[in-house]
């Protein structure tokens, strides 16, 4: 007996992650899933039963408190789409480094008013995402989340998250 | 070939790391809605929020070892105190911001040292784990040494109250650096440290702060110890009865 044809593996990684870049970071919604760098394999195997889309998703900090929501945000947006047979797997090394994160990303990090994470010399500051303005100053190591320090601009005297580099 | 007495060993060492991340981040957690500053609730809920992302890891991996069905959640809601292996400085009161810092601070450059050497473990899973908590814990130690030294370099009251903070305290670093069976072990087959030979280096490491921020070193006199057998200090029974509550009370509750 010939086995019936399946629509499911036919569609390739890449329109997939098309896919899950709508879904968005549930703390930055600005950023998607994609655009952070957690979503690092996506690949389809065959098991008795089938096609199963298996994806890899690596999270951010070890206590990133969005880790189950990404991962059931990741899981409905699959099943918009029809298909309903993924195994989700959370995954630690290598480590997530913020040098994952895309250009995209950055540049969407900067428009909602997150400074985005770089190389910073010693001493020296992350330029005000609202002015531009150099002189910024850390006020505190943590901002809102683990992932984000709080700074405040002199010049147009805003405060802002700086996306720790990580 | 499977070996159960290390395994037996892995369980225990994995049960210390995980016990001192859990109870540590429980601890600073209590700060959270009573911090000095808005920003500092924040940071020190941060610091929590990471080890307890860093405890779940170590205690799944240790339920895993172990191979008789206990997942996180068993381990960390349904021990009692005899059954916790977490070294005896991170059970004790959180006390005034003071001695808060002070703990980080001594904690953090152990757990620094630490995870460096576990992120060359032998064992990938042990080696994962630790490569991904080492840069949270970088960071941790670099807002602690910023910590010492403004409060060292602050007011009286706080040159004097960080000092006696780190006086109250040292007496129970000794037992970090403790080295028994388990670790001998493990450090053996290349897979955990042998925490005696990291001594030195910390002591060299917290020095250098603690001489940075005009603060005096305390004499070395004597070390407290117990908690890697299960002997603790009246603290963490407390501590476990609010952090156990809803398990003990509503067993297997979930939402």
């Amino acid at each position: 007996m010939v086995a019936p044809a399946r629509r499911a593996p036919s569609i390739d990684a890449a329109m997939i992650r098309d896919w899950l870049d709508g879904v968005p970071d549930p703390e930055i919604p600005a950023l998607s899933v994609v655009d952070l760098g957690i979503v690092r394999e996506i690949a389809w195997r065959e098991d008795d039963d089938g096609a199963v889309l298996s994806v890899m998703v690596t999270p951010t900090y070890s206590g990133c408190p969005a880790h189950e929501v990404i991962v059931e945000s990741i899981r409905a947006r699959l099943l918009e789409h029809g298909i309903e047979r993924v195994d989700i797997q959370t995954r630690v090394a290598p480590p997530w480094t913020t040098d994952w994160i895309s250009d995209a990303g950055r540049r969407k990090l900067e428009r909602y008013g997150i400074a985005p994470p770089r190389a910073l010399a010693d001493g020296a500051t992350p330029p005000c995402p609202a002015c531009g303005s150099d002189d910024t100053e850390c006020v505190s190591r943590f901002g809102s989340t683990p992932c984000k320090a709080l700074y405040r601009c002199r010049a147009c005297l805003e405060p802002f998250d700086y996306f720790k580099c990580h | 070939m499977h070996d159960a007495t290390r395994d037996a060993a892995l369980f225990e060492y994995l049960l210390r790391l995980g016990d001192n991340a859990l109870v540590l981040a429980q601890r600073l957690t209590e700060w959270c809605g009573h911090g000095p500053a808005l920003e500092e609730d924040i940071a020190l809920s941060n610091v929590g929020l990471d080890l307890l992302g860093q405890a779940r890891y170590w205690l799944t991996l240790a339920g895993q070892v172990e191979g008789a069905g206990r997942d996180e959640d068993a381990l960390a809601f349904r021990r009692d105190t005899i059954d916790f292996r977490n070294a005896l400085i991170v059970e004790l009161p959180r006390g005034d911001f003071a001695r808060t810092t002070a703990r980080q601070f001594l904690f953090d450059h152990w757990h620094l040292l630490t995870l460096e050497r576990l992120a060359r473990s032998d064992d990938e899973r042990i080696a994962g784990g630790a490569a991904k908590a080492v840069k949270e814990v970088r960071y941790h130690v670099e807002r602690s040494n910023e910590w010492i030294c403004l409060l060292g370099d602050g007011t009286a009251e706080s040159h004097e109250r960080i000092q006696r903070a780190i006086e109250d305290l040292w007496p129970y670093t000794g037992e970090l650096f403790e080295s028994d069976d388990v670790s001998t072990r493990l450090a053996r087959a290349g897979v955990a440290v042998d925490p005696a030979g990291l001594h030195p280096v910390w002591d060299d490491a917290v020095s250098r702060v603690i001489d940075g921020a005009s603060l005096q070193r305390p004499a070395d006199t004597f070390a407290h110890s117990g908690g890697f057998r299960g002997v603790h200090t009246e603290h963490l029974g407390y501590l476990l009865a609010e952090m156990q509550f809803l398990q003990r009370a509503y067993p297997e509750a979930t939402w």
